[in-house]
């Protein structure tokens, strides 16, 4: 690809130097309590140095790689779900005024916020998450009614994207077809390069603005040698997926299966605690709450995240319409790997496996679609042989 | 309604600690405006004086254990607008609802030298299992910011913001790493109710249950994920025999394991041990 760069880490330094510089809040992996997440970074230094990652159903820990690799973990314990669709947004405020109630919108109050505002830079961000940053934009700002406040948190934002070198146990986006290799939707696209050599970043331009932010750093174009082993490092890592999804006709199975046993089986060990869909980068749900202060002299809508596996969620007059866990998985499984295509156009799953990881009771949607799958067939293939 | 047409708010106590008042004592830089928002008629914690009743909104605190006590929450009832319990003892009959697994004359002819002098009831019970309840405030203590919201709500005439989800759901929105996958720390907070804020996972431990069982609690498939993280039968049992031991989702798990330990390691007695 042309306008490729190899950087060593210095340069990225001097990335995040210019985003700094340029007025972007720069977010990127850091390890916080035990797992890598998201976070403000002002320096390469806060990276994950040596850190790799460990993950399994309900199963978490850091490991010392051995070596300086500072992107050598896979997904972290959120996406940029947080960043661009934070988990409680405030939507507006209106105080009693000497003429009648004053509505403040929130961009009003940004200097008294102390969080880290848009524009934003992601550093670090997976194929993955790529994928699940697509899928929000379109559910999100792609229909009649356009999310204001997402659409402000995703204008102007740089996203520097990673090759997976080392895809965890829970990781399945080569079934979704998602990663490991980030393919569209970032500015520019780094492969660190550890085995051999020096410790570089290739670096692909993906936008007019990555390219320029390359330019500007006066790094060595790369060698010819660097971009074969940077090719070979995603194909390495493809092979290397920990779980798997056959998604072939997945919809229909699911559309044709809602009375499977195979959901009392999932009821039974799920624990409706909500992990698995506050951790999916692409369920969007959200409930939206008033609060008032004791004098009643203001007020504030907020938009906060919510989830299909909260009974109120789903609470209309008279109660609730998904009184059982058995069909609050269902809701959740189903929307998620069809009703999101015949929705949205593509599956509502790509493949991050955090479901799988942050479910403290190890259900495993690959594992649950898998079963479906086995019982419808075996289903049908009784039936072919009844006379 | 109380003086100048403010609603009036009562605080009552049953058996308890007082814990639960005094986080109404602690809301420091609110008090002036609850002082302003409502006439406190009666509040024994706070102040001696006492406006007669009846009160537009009461607090209550506590769990029933005397039959004077269960007379009195009648007449509390009665002349009460809107009654909201506040804390475990209150909504589930609290710590001390571990006499309900025991033998209560045993227990006091024990402790007290003239055990003819208490006079106390066999179990301790949540005041819903004695007169109607309005709302309810969990935890022990109660949560500061629920129960300025819930007094918010209440004032306004709209329905207060107290989630029924689990814990885990607060973890998650305030970006905390889960201890029980990243650290296997073993984590009541996906059966128990939010509202706490996700305080005991934010400082790295397990949640302890303190605001009882969330709404759609599957405390079996818990116990299976307790076990599996290494506990063994009577460490799953003591954990769900604290604060909330009467709330029935706890009580029925605790007396399912007990009945289906393996050689008796588990009785109730060697749990209270
Ligand atoms: S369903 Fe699970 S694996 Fe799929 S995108 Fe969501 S969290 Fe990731
Ligand atoms: S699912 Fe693929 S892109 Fe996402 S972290 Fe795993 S290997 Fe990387
Ligand atoms: S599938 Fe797992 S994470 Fe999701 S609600 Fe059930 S127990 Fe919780
Ligand atoms: S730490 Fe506990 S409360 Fe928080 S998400 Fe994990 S299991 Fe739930």
């Amino acid at each position: 690809m042309t306008g490729a760069h190899t950087l060593a880490l210095d340069d990225l330094q001097e990335l995040i130097d210019i985003l700094s510089s340029r007025g972007y809040s720069v977010l990127g992996p850091t390890v916080v309590d035990g797992a890598i997440d998201i976070r403000p970074l002002t320096s390469v230094s806060q990276l994950p140095h040596g850190w790799g990652d460990e993950q399994d159903g309900a199963h978490y820990r850091l490991r010392r790689r051995g070596d300086d690799a500072v992107f050598g973990f896979a997904c972290g314990a959120q996406s940029a779900k947080p960043v661009f669709f934070p988990a409680d947004e405030l939507l507006w405020r209106s105080r009693s005024g000497p003429d009648g109630p004053q509505i403040d919108r929130p961009d009003d109050d940004r200097p008294d916020d102390d969080r880290y505002g848009p524009p934003y830079a992601v550093l670090g961000l997976r194929s993955c998450d790529l994928a699940a940053i697509r899928i929000h934009d379109r559910v999100l700002t792609g229909r009649a009614v356009a999310d204001a406040h997402y659409a402000t948190r995703r204008t102007d934002s740089v996203i520097i994207a990673v090759t997976c070198t080392d895809p965890a146990g829970t990781c399945f986006c080569v079934s979704m077809d998602t990663g490991p290799v980030p393919s569209e939707g970032f500015d520019i696209a780094l492969t660190e390069l550890y085995a051999d050599g020096p410790h570089r970043f290739v670096a692909r331009p993906g936008s007019p603005r990555g390219a320029e932010l390359l330019e500007r750093l006066a790094a060595r174009d790369a060698t010819d040698e660097d971009l074969a082993h940077a090719a070979s490092v995603g194909e390495q890592a493809a092979q290397r997926m920990g779980r798997r999804l056959d998604d072939t006709n997945l919809k229909n199975i699911l559309y044709d299966n809602a009375e499977s046993a195979v959901w009392d089986d999932v009821a039974d060990r799920c624990l409706s605690c909500g992990n698995c869909t506050l951790v999916c980068p692409t369920c969007f749900c959200t409930s939206i709450t008033d609060v008032s202060d004791l004098a009643g002299a203001t007020s504030e809508r907020h938009r906060v995240w919510d989830s299909c596996f909260s009974a109120d969620y789903s609470y209309i007059h008279g109660g609730a319409v998904r009184e059982s866990t058995r069909s609050r998985y269902r809701q959740w499984m189903t929307h998620k790997l069809a009703a999101w295509k015949d929705q949205f156009g593509t599956s509502g799953c790509v493949g991050c496996g955090r479901c799988i990881t942050w479910c403290p009771a190890a259900i495993d949607i690959t594992a649950e679609a898998g079963e479906l799958r086995r019982v419808a067939e075996h289903r049908e293939e009784r039936r072919a042989r009844q006379p | 309604m109380g003086t100048a047409g403010k609603p009036s708010l009562a605080v009552w106590k049953f058996a308890s600690c007082d814990g639960c008042q005094l986080t109404l004592l602690n809301c420091e830089d609110e008090l002036l405006s609850i002082a302003g928002a409502v006439t406190i008629a009666y509040f024994p914690e706070a102040t001696r004086a006492v406006v007669e009743g009846p009160y537009d909104v009461s607090l209550v605190e506590g769990s029933v254990t005397t039959p004077h006590d269960a007379e009195r929450i009648q007449q509390i009832r009665a002349m009460s607008g809107t009654l909201v319990t506040i804390g475990a003892c209150a909504t589930a009959g609290g710590i001390q609802a571990l006499r309900n697994l025991g033998d209560v004359r045993e227990f006091r002819s024990v402790v007290y030298a003239h055990p003819e002098y208490v006079e106390t009831l066999d179990r301790s019970t949540p005041i819903a299992a004695h007169v109607s309840v309005d709302h309810e405030l969990r935890g022990c203590p109660i949560d500061k910011r629920q129960l300025l919201e819930l007094l918010a709500a209440l004032l306004a005439g709209r329905k207060p913001r107290i989630p029924t989800y689990s814990v885990c759901i607060e973890c998650k929105e305030r970006g905390n790493v889960c201890v029980a996958v990243a650290d296997g720390t073993p984590c009541l907070g996906p059966v128990t109710q939010a509202g706490c804020g996700a305080l005991c996972p934010s400082f790295a431990r397990g949640c302890y249950g303190c605001f009882g069982p969330q709404d759609s609690a599957n405390l079996p498939s818990m116990t299976r994920r307790l076990r599996a993280q290494g506990m063994s039968e009577p460490q799953v049992i003591r954990l769900y025999r604290t604060f909330n031991t009467g709330a029935e989702a706890f009580r029925a798990e605790s007396q399912r394991v007990v009945s289906g330990s393996t050689a008796g390691t588990a009785t109730a007695e060697e749990v209270s041990t």
